[in-house]
């Protein structure tokens, strides 16, 4: 199976754009995960559905307001363009709008992991001279780790697959936003574009297949560290 | 150095409100659960803040609610030794071992390092997992994380419940060799009559969320009107120095002049043991008796008598080997008219006294 120059691109394309719609939000979803499971702040509530809002909104309305929010015409888009930062049809917005629209799996995910570590731990490093920091750091976090693989694999594929949000928030254009299933959906569009979208839709499911069977094996080893073998 | 103690804190019916004192060696705090023991233990560690309070190890203030002082948990350089062990589960038993002196961002000191898994006996363990660890084997390692962490005090919420009787008895030694070879306070948990008169240097027996009654081992546990426990698990304790072994498997000990046989116990002539006699074993009799299979006979003055609402009574006998207690019924004491200062015999059946109430 060999792939034409812009079948290539989309696929490139889209491994750039979740990698790093992962590894942005990865500190976020941390930090939001611990404050829904540990803290209790007037808020709260609202935070927490705040950041499931993505989950339940059509993609193309949370695209729109992406689009409303940074384009270069709307307040935050011409105050962060003056930084040098834009999103609005550029692939940094491909890999906004699947950050976010990844984001409530992510920190679910790393809150769950979160709220069952056993607290009666960390009460032991502080006895042991730990700071709340290295009780985090030391305890917490690694006790934490299977959440945040399984969560950062989660969001990877779905920012792989993200389709509504980031047709509406970055259009579809080649070499630039054209992600995986854009590029899909562009080939279906055209007569005789089905072999290309066929090629593509193999290989998503091979990227997805390989993102499941790599977080398998990572949160197995773990769990057979902690288990001691 | 001490810990003093002293808080107020209310805790759904209990109010606890008490002050106590904690020297160097063991003080056991020993009352029936629920009687607020691991309050006090977790609000030493500054786990729990009472409502009112002072405690201090010398002249190191860890919280005083009067100036608002209140160190957190990382601050107050403690040994905590829990019941369920909490090893950290993803890091194996020398990085646990090693955790409180990498917090401290102390030099690593070998030789400490390795006297304390040696002694232990842990050696072995190192590179292991605590998953893999047997329930004794947990219990060492936690000891022995405590201890490196350089503490200024020892904290221990009953270490041994969580253990079969096999290796309660694999881990007491390792207590009794603590007591001895530390030189800072301390402070244990237990509702085991046993592990009191067995590790106990000083014991502050708990009821209702007062303090009944501090002092040293001996005098507390051998006081009939403090049974933390209940009259049931109530017991003296005698501190006698091994005579010699006999043939026929039995340990002659002497104390006060008086001479005491016992099962045979492993301990060089000349060492002093720790005997707790239980009240439950113990016989009186008005005429020194004869023609007795007991072999442990010890005339002595009725010091205190305690009869309750139930069908028994504690009775405190004087005898030259310290005060011992029986548990008789009220009908015995008024049949034999036991009166305080009347002369009696404690009778101990050596049987009766089992490897578990006799420790160094």
């Amino acid at each position: 199976m060999t792939l034409s120059p812009e079948e290539w691109q989309a696929v490139a394309l889209s491994l750039k754009v979740a990698f790093w719609a992962t590894l942005f939000s990865l500190p976020f979803a941390v930090f939001v995960a611990y404050a829904l499971a540990r803290w209790t702040f007037p808020g709260r509530q609202l935070l927490n559905g705040l950041v499931h809002l993505p989950l339940i909104l059509p993609p193309v309305v949370t695209g729109y307001l992406l689009l409303l929010t940074f384009s270069p015409r709307a307040p935050v888009g011409a105050f962060l363009g003056e930084l040098g930062i834009v999103f609005a049809f550029r692939w940094t917005g491909a890999a906004l709008a699947a950050a976010i629209m990844a984001f409530p799996l992510m920190v679910r995910a790393i809150r769950l992991s979160l709220e069952s570590v056993d607290m009666r731990l960390e009460q032991a490093s502080a006895t042991l001279g730990a700071s709340p920091f290295w009780v985090f750091a030391t305890v917490t976090l690694p006790l934490t780790l299977p959440g945040i693989l399984a969560g950062g694999i989660l969001a990877f594929a779905k920012a792989m697959g993200e389709f509504g949000a980031t047709i509406t928030f970055v259009s579809n254009i080649p070499g630039e936003t054209q992600t995986l299933p854009t590029a899909i959906y562009a080939f279906l569009q055209v007569p005789g574009g089905e072999s290309s979208a066929l090629r593509l839709v193999i290989l998503s499911v091979i990227v997805s297949m390989g993102a499941l069977v790599a977080s398998e094996i990572l949160s197995r080893r773990i769990t057979r560290r902690m288990e001691g073998a | 150095m001490t810990l003093s103690v002293s808080m107020k804190q209310q805790l759904g019916h209990l109010a606890l409100d008490l002050a106590f004192e904690a020297p160097v060696g063991i003080t056991v705090l020993f009352g029936r659960s629920g009687s607020g023991k691991t309050t006090i233990v977790n609000t030493v560690a500054g786990l729990l803040t009472p409502e009112t309070g002072r405690i201090c190890v010398q002249d190191r203030v860890l919280l005083d609610t009067k100036s608002g002082e209140n160190l957190p948990p990382h601050k107050r350089r403690l040994g905590y030794i829990f019941q369920e062990g909490r090893l950290f589960p993803h890091l194996n038993v020398r990085q646990n071992l090693t955790y409180g002196r990498w917090m401290a961002k102390a030099p690593a000191d070998r030789s400490e390092f390795d006297r304390i898994v040696e002694m232990l006996g842990i050696g072995e363990l190192l590179e292991r997992r605590p998953a893999t660890l047997s329930g004794g084997e947990k219990q060492r390692v936690g000891i022995g994380r405590a201890l490196l962490a350089n503490p200024s005090l020892i904290l221990a919420d009953e270490p041994l419940a969580s253990l079969d009787e096999e290796r309660k008895q694999e881990i007491l030694p390792f207590f009794e060799r603590l007591r001895d070879e530390v030189s800072i306070p301390i402070l244990y948990v237990s509702h085991s009559a046993a592990e009191v008169a067995r590790l106990a240097t000083t014991v502050v027996a708990l009821d209702n969320g007062k303090v009944a009654r501090q002092g040293p081992a001996v005098e507390v546990l051998g006081d009939p009107m403090v049974t933390p426990t209940g009259a049931r698990a109530a017991g003296a304790l005698i501190e006698a120095v091994v005579v010699m072994h006999h043939a026929d498997g039995l340990t002659e000990l002497e104390v006060g002049g008086v001479r005491l046989l016992l099962p045979r116990v492993s301990a060089e002539p000349g060492s002093r043991l720790r005997v707790r006699i239980p009240a439950q074993e113990v016989i009186l009799s008005r005429q020194a008796p004869t023609g007795l299979s007991a072999l442990n006979i010890l005339p002595g003055t009725v010091e205190t008598i305690r009869g309750g609402d139930g069908p028994g009574a504690l009775v405190s006998v004087k005898t030259p080997a310290g005060s011992i207690l029986a548990r008789v019924t009220r009908r015995s004491t008024a049949a034999l008219n036991l009166q305080v200062g009347g002369t009696v015999h404690a009778i101990v059946k050596t049987l009766a006294i089992a490897p578990e109430d006799v420790g160094r």
